[in-house]
């Protein structure tokens, strides 16, 4: 697949004597994981048919330093943080959008005490002020009257409080939204947070992602959707290890608007 | 000779409230070993909590049982406690129901006080059905045997006990009243102690004085009895909720804390006007011990995640939404709760004895909390989020975690691997920086 998308950097923004309106936190999961990168494509044709002027850091961009923090390495964290702190201040950055929940929650609360202060939001919560702005348009396509469960991300729910803004964009999708047993506030982890993405999970009697999955199974749905890469991955996993995989998809909440609108 | 009854009574009554007030304060000198706390913020938001979280118990009634029988209790208790002032001053001056001035609105008080005594005695009858009948499962888990399912017993015990004494009290006082006992006044109104009369019926005025004067000492006894036993049991929620709520974290659950000690020395690191060779300043930093990074005993905790490990009531809420619990690893919020308050007080009990704390060779992290429970946390703040006094496990894992990996270097292998990458090429995985925007070409 090699369709160009437009997807300018900052470091070209700057070239140019202008800002973006936004910056697109893509993070390493959005870079680099195959998955996760078919997100980040959906989510700048969201921007570019939106007439969002948009930019990334490209190969300035790093790591936020979530997971060396949940890990507990404070120092590794840190240093993360202030390395990008210190490129963001260079090019004057206002206002961020990541497709990261936790990229999201790190750069958002914990940047600022470090000397990085900037608007930060969900890709959700972007997108939908670009559709109550009118600039964006979403509409059911193929998802019309479709099954859809929300697996709330942690890190964009409980930890953050938004609960919302996905669901709103999927009710604009005319779909069916079913909810899970446990949701919004009470909803259950994937869980890949607080690193355990890169490990093995402890001894016990079942993965948590079974679990959830399990759980979003009992709902029926046609779509299994997500608002963060790593649910993403959990979720996808647990489809595969239910054998599902050819009946229920796994999707972001972007990629679902994009391929209803057919971008 | 008359008087005897009442100085009786009050020896029993300073002794029981001066031995509660001794343990009160070596609970507050414990909690005082942790490190500062961070309670900056709003004052009036912090209020606004311990109304609408330990007052107003918004938290309980998510699960909608046990927080209805839980408010039923919890309005008992404090309503009837107004009971408890006119027995003490009935105590300290042979007066009887010195309140019945009042007139009608004593006779509403006492009936609203035989009410929910039948209330707070039905409700505890169902909890005590909820932990041995029905074995709910968070009651179970393996954190709960011995001590703390008994303690969990003994409470219920303690209020169907103090409540039947209310009401028996109340009938033998009633039926002497009817007969025109000397001394008994018509006084009160009593609507559920009533049903008790044909029971006392034909008992002389004697034996009625001896029933009611033994309820009436023993309720009194029985509440001095309850309230010592607080400090040694899950119980002392009931006071520290409410300060518990207070200290509270405001900031959201995402925001963990930045370790300033840390922002110091990576501030030093990245100045390039800081020489990396140059001598350590003279003077007061010099001096300064250097910290230690995260926790591994109890004195490494905040004095409010201290306060937090005493409040805990073990209902066990965080520990059955916790995503790691329910699959069936070790970790358990609520064990990281009653660990933390049981190695406090084996310090407290290790200062009592020598004058001051002596290294006895344990810690929190290894002989109470294992590695294996730290590393299982997705973080994920469900047992924050689920626990009704506003007790963050969280943030003590996380500190034990800090220390696991900044002082001793022991996160598990592919951990490290992954902030080794981190560290050289700004990933968790070993991709190359450089190739960080090829997404947007492949
Ligand atoms: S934050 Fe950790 S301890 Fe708390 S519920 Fe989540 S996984 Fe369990
Ligand atoms: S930490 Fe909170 S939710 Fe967990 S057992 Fe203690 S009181 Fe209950």
């Amino acid at each position: 697949m090699s369709e160009v998308i437009k997807v300018p950097t900052m470091a070209e923004f700057m070239a140019q004597g202008k800002n973006p309106e936004v910056l697109f936190w893509v993070g390493c999961a959005g870079s680099f994981d195959d998955r996760a990168k078919k997100i980040s494509k959906a989510f700048a044709k969201l921007l570019n048919n939106a007439g969002v002027e948009f930019a990334v850091l490209g190969t300035e961009e790093g790591c936020s330093g979530d997971p060396a923090k949940r890990a507990g390495n404070e120092f590794l964290f840190q240093m993360q943080a202030m390395m990008n702190i210190q490129v963001l201040n260079g090019y004057e950055i206002k206002k961020i959008v990541t497709t990261c929940p936790h990229c999201f929650n790190t750069l958002k609360n914990e940047y600022p005490e470090l000397g990085g202060t900037y608007e930060v939001m969900h890709h959700t919560q972007f997108l939908k002020s670009l559709l109550n702005e009118g600039r964006l348009k979403v509409e059911g396509g193929k998802f019309k009257g479709k099954r859809i469960t929300f697996h709330d991300p942690c890190y964009l729910g409980r930890a953050n409080n938004e609960y919302e803004a996905p669901r709103d964009l999927l009710r604009k999708l005319e779909v069916e939204l079913v909810e899970m047993k446990r949701c919004k506030s009470r909803g259950l982890c994937c869980g890949a947070g607080g690193a355990q993405m890169f490990k093995e999970p402890e001894n016990g009697d079942k993965d948590i992602n079974i679990e959830r999955t399990e759980e979003a199974l009992e709902t029926k749905p046609d779509v299994i959707a997500a608002g963060c890469p790593f649910c993403n991955t959990m979720m996808t996993d647990g489809v595969k290890g239910k054998e599902k995989e050819d009946s229920i998809e796994v999707m972001d909440v972007a990629e679902m608007i994009a391929a209803a609108a057919d971008l | 000779m008359q008087y005897i009854p009442n100085i009786l009574f009050l020896i029993v009554l300073v002794a029981g409230i001066g031995y509660f007030t001794k343990n009160i304060r070596k609970i507050i000198r414990n909690i005082k070993l942790g490190r500062e706390a961070d309670t900056s913020g709003n004052k009036s938001e912090r209020w606004g909590n311990v109304v609408r979280i330990a007052l107003g118990q918004s938290k309980m009634v998510v699960r909608p049982i046990a927080g209805l029988m839980h408010f039923v209790v919890y309005v008992g208790f404090v309503i009837i406690n107004i009971e408890v002032l006119e027995i003490i001053i009935d105590g300290l001056f042979g007066t009887h129901r010195i309140f019945s001035f009042l007139g009608g609105f004593y006779d509403f008080l006492i009936a609203s006080f035989e009410i929910l005594a039948l209330l707070v005695f039905i409700a505890v009858i169902i909890f005590w059905l909820r932990r041995n009948v029905q074995r709910i499962k968070r009651f179970l888990s393996p954190e709960m045997e011995g001590w703390p399912k008994n303690d969990g017993n003994l409470i219920l015990y303690f209020e169907m006990v103090l409540m039947t004494l209310f009401i028996v009290l109340n009938a033998a006082d009633l039926q002497l009243q009817n007969i025109g006992a000397e001394h008994y006044s018509r006084a009160g109104s009593f609507p559920v102690s009533q049903y008790l009369l044909p029971l006392l019926d034909g008992l002389s005025e004697s034996t009625l004085i001896i029933i009611e004067r033994a309820a009436w000492w023993l309720h009194i006894i029985g509440i001095l009895i309850f309230l010592n036993y607080l400090y040694y049991s899950k119980h002392l929620h009931i006071i520290l909720a409410f300060p518990n709520v207070y200290f509270g974290k405001l900031t959201t659950p995402g925001k963990f804390k930045n370790l300033e000690s840390v922002t110091k020395e990576v501030k030093l690191m990245m100045d390039p006007n800081v020489d990396p060779f140059a001598a350590p300043p003279e003077g007061a930093d010099a001096a300064e011990a250097p910290a230690k990074f995260g926790a591994s005993d109890v004195m490494d905790l905040t004095t409010t995640q201290l306060l937090n490990a005493y409040t805990c009531t073990e209902c066990g809420r965080c520990t059955s939404e916790c995503p790691a619990n329910q699959t069936g690893k070790k970790l358990s919020p609520r064990k990281i709760m009653m660990d933390t308050r049981d190695r406090l007080q084996e310090v407290g009990a290790n200062i009592d004895a020598n004058g001051s704390f002596q290294d006895d060779g344990k810690q929190l992290l290894g002989d109470y909390i294992s590695t294996e429970e730290l590393w299982a946390c997705t973080t994920c703040n469900a047992c924050v989020e689920a626990c009704p006094v506003s007790i963050d496990p969280l943030s003590i894992i996380m500190d034990m975690r800090q220390y696991l990996v900044m002082e001793q270097s022991a996160a598990p292998t592919e951990l490290n691997v992954t902030m080794t990458n981190i560290e050289n090429n700004s990933a968790p995985w070993p991709f190359n920086q450089m190739d960080r925007a090829n997404w947007i070409k492949e």
